[in-house]
């Protein structure tokens, strides 16, 4: 391949990612930019200063620091709780091999799959009699099960490969199923399950449709939840708008840039299996 | 000695001491229990109910009043209920279809040329670029859009206007001709990323030697493209095209951030509709028939997909021993 055929696919890759990433800048720039300023000047100009006035007043406005320490607690409690269960039900059907694993395993499968909308109503209708409707705990084990479908799926097909020796010598000298699963299968499948945490963080963090319905006081909101909710009622101006949006945009990329490898890696691994 | 009772898949067993590891499996069971339990009171207990409600007339209060399939008769003439699902199949376009056309290109070039030729690094960073969208929560990639997609002051129609296209400039999201179509630009630019991703990962499979064979017999790269990457990488297709279809048709934050399915309905979606029949209207009756059969759509598709997997699989297995 000569030089000059290959750049210009190259040149066209970059103009293609700069277009992925354009709305992320021109969301940045404008969030610094004072609502007189961007008036004047409209959104595609460069800002004059650092106004972060704006970026304090919505912060202040939506109480944020909550939204995102609501949004951690439920992602990082969903995480923990699903890989706990994912991992359970991935060693009775990988590893235990239970009789009628395969329709557990579809079962499961299928449970991943099945939208939302179908369970939406009951589950709001269920935690107002079990008083536990607009609760961060309410949402935190509905997605806990969830996100568990998805994990249980493809743990119990790694497991399922797990090397039957490295068991029954465990087994041999005396070790019972709990000790050869906490002291065996857990360790040597760390790398599989840090995905999981990884993706069920994200994952829950970005949920939209059941902790709207579910968490409607503004102390239990999520940060999507709050946002989706503000951009809804069509009550912010623009600089407000790039406010929200920025602060929106922060944590993703926080996340983004952390655990990129994981992430790619896990995504793949996912869809494969 | 073990003692296994087997009832009905129900396994007890009676630990006596230390026994020899010679049927193992079925005391497994028992770790299934908790999952058993959560996956109840959370999934199938609530789809029963949906499923349930579906069949009678009922406003959230009350008790429901069994209407046999009156709700989906009114379903049949229902021309928002057939909108909703018209829709839905230009989301498959925007989310399934477009992406994994354009992700093939994008992971083959990706892989191909830039990996080749600008080092692997350059590639994960580009790689990168198309991924972000793919992190971020669906109600800030709608505020994003909404705001630059705005009639007045929007970045799109200022860049228009920059650039001398004035006559070009739409309400993009309030006006019934564009509506449908500016969220499915939206859709496309958040779901491009996870094709590529998966096919990137695909491709590191496929054997190289494949390729030098082929450039040798003076294949050309659409040639190659073509006749190994597509072939090598078809499970990976498949299933991204499964699971983008099926996002697709569940696709609700999007409609309700960027359009709330206006104007006039023209965005609509089922998972919409329902969300709207449930909580505005609170036809709960009504809204869990529209589910029902977004739900009987998904799962059939999700079976067909698995029944697909399963066989490949079957006949890879086949082909080791």
């Amino acid at each position: 391949m000569t030089a000059v055929r290959r750049y210009p696919i190259l040149v066209a890759l970059f103009i293609g990612a700069l277009f992925m990433v354009l709305p992320f800048l021109i969301v940045a720039v404008n969030a610094v930019k004072s609502p007189a300023e961007y008036s004047a000047n409209g959104p595609l100009s460069l800002p004059e200063g650092l106004y972060l006035d704006g970026l304090k007043d919505f912060w202040e406005r939506v109480d944020f620091g909550q939204k995102l320490i609501n949004s951690v607690l439920i992602s990082g409690s969903v995480a923990l709780g699903a890989v706990v269960l994912s991992v359970l039900n991935a060693y009775a059907i990988g590893i235990g091999r239970i009789q009628g694993r395969t329709w557990v395993l579809a079962f499961f499968v299928l449970a991943n799959m099945l939208p939302q909308e179908a369970l939406v109503y009951p589950i709001y209708y269920l935690s107002k009699e079990a008083g536990i409707y607009d609760t961060r705990l309410s949402v935190i084990i509905v997605f806990t099960v969830i996100q568990a479908a998805f994990g249980t799926y493809l743990l119990s097909s790694i497991l399922g490969q797990f090397p039957r020796e490295i068991i029954e010598a465990a087994r041999i000298d005396g070790a019972n199923k709990w000790q050869v699963l906490w002291r065996i299968v857990v360790p040597v499948s760390r790398p599989t399950i840090g995905v999981l945490l990884v993706l069920f963080f994200i994952w829950t963090w970005n949920e939209f449709l059941l902790p709207l319905v579910m968490l409607i006081s503004n102390d239990n909101q999520t940060v999507s939840v709050a946002l989706g909710v503000l951009q809804g009622q069509r009550l912010m101006d623009a600089t407000m708008t790039n406010a929200a949006a920025l602060l929106g945009v922060l944590p993703a990329i926080v996340f983004f840039l952390v655990f990129q490898r994981t992430l790619t890696r896990g995504i793949a691994v996912g869809a494969v299996k | 000695m073990t003692v296994t009772v087997e009832r009905g898949g129900r396994v007890v067993e009676k630990d006596s001491g230390p026994k020899p590891p010679r049927r193992p499996r079925d005391s497994y069971a028992l770790f299934l229990l908790p999952g058993a339990l959560a996956f109840l009171a959370v999934v199938v207990v609530p789809f029963l109910m949906n499923t349930g409600v579906s069949f009678t007339d009922w406003q959230g209060v009350g008790s429901p009043e069994w209407s046999g399939l009156a709700n989906y008769r009114e379903l049949m003439d229902d021309s928002e209920f057939w909108a909703s699902f018209r829709h839905s199949l230009f989301m498959v376009v925007a989310m399934a279809a477009v992406p994994t056309v354009i992700g093939l290109v994008l992971a083959a070039a990706l892989f191909d040329y830039v990996g080749k030729h600008f080092g692997t690094r350059t590639a994960a960073v580009l790689r990168a670029c198309f991924y972000l969208p793919q992190v971020l929560p669906i109600a800030v990639a709608g505020i994003v859009w909404s705001w630059i997609l705005a009639p007045d002051n929007g970045s799109l129609n200022e860049l228009l206007k920059a650039v001398g296209l004035e006559s070009f400039q739409q309400d993009w999201l309030g006006d019934p001709d564009f509506a449908l179509y500016s969220v499915m630009g939206v859709m496309v630019w958040v779901q491009i990323g996870f094709p590529l991703v998966v096919f990137m990962s695909g491709l590191q499979r496929v054997d190289p030697q494949l390729y030098e064979a082929a450039e040798l017999d003076g294949a050309g790269w659409w040639r190659r493209f073509w006749h190994i990457t597509l072939p090598q990488i078809r499970p990976e297709i498949y299933v991204v095209l499964l699971w983008c279809t099926i996002a697709a048709l569940k696709v609700f934050g999007a409609v309700y951030v960027l359009t709330k399915g206006g104007p006039g309905g023209e965005t609509n979606v089922p998972s919409y509709f329902s969300f709207t029949t449930f909580f505005e209207k609170t036809q709960v009756g009504y809204g869990a028939a529209i589910s029902t059969v977004l739900t009987v759509i998904i799962l059939a598709l999700a079976l067909v997909g698995l029944k697909l997997q399963t066989r490949a699989e079957d006949a890879e297995e086949g082909l080791r021993v």
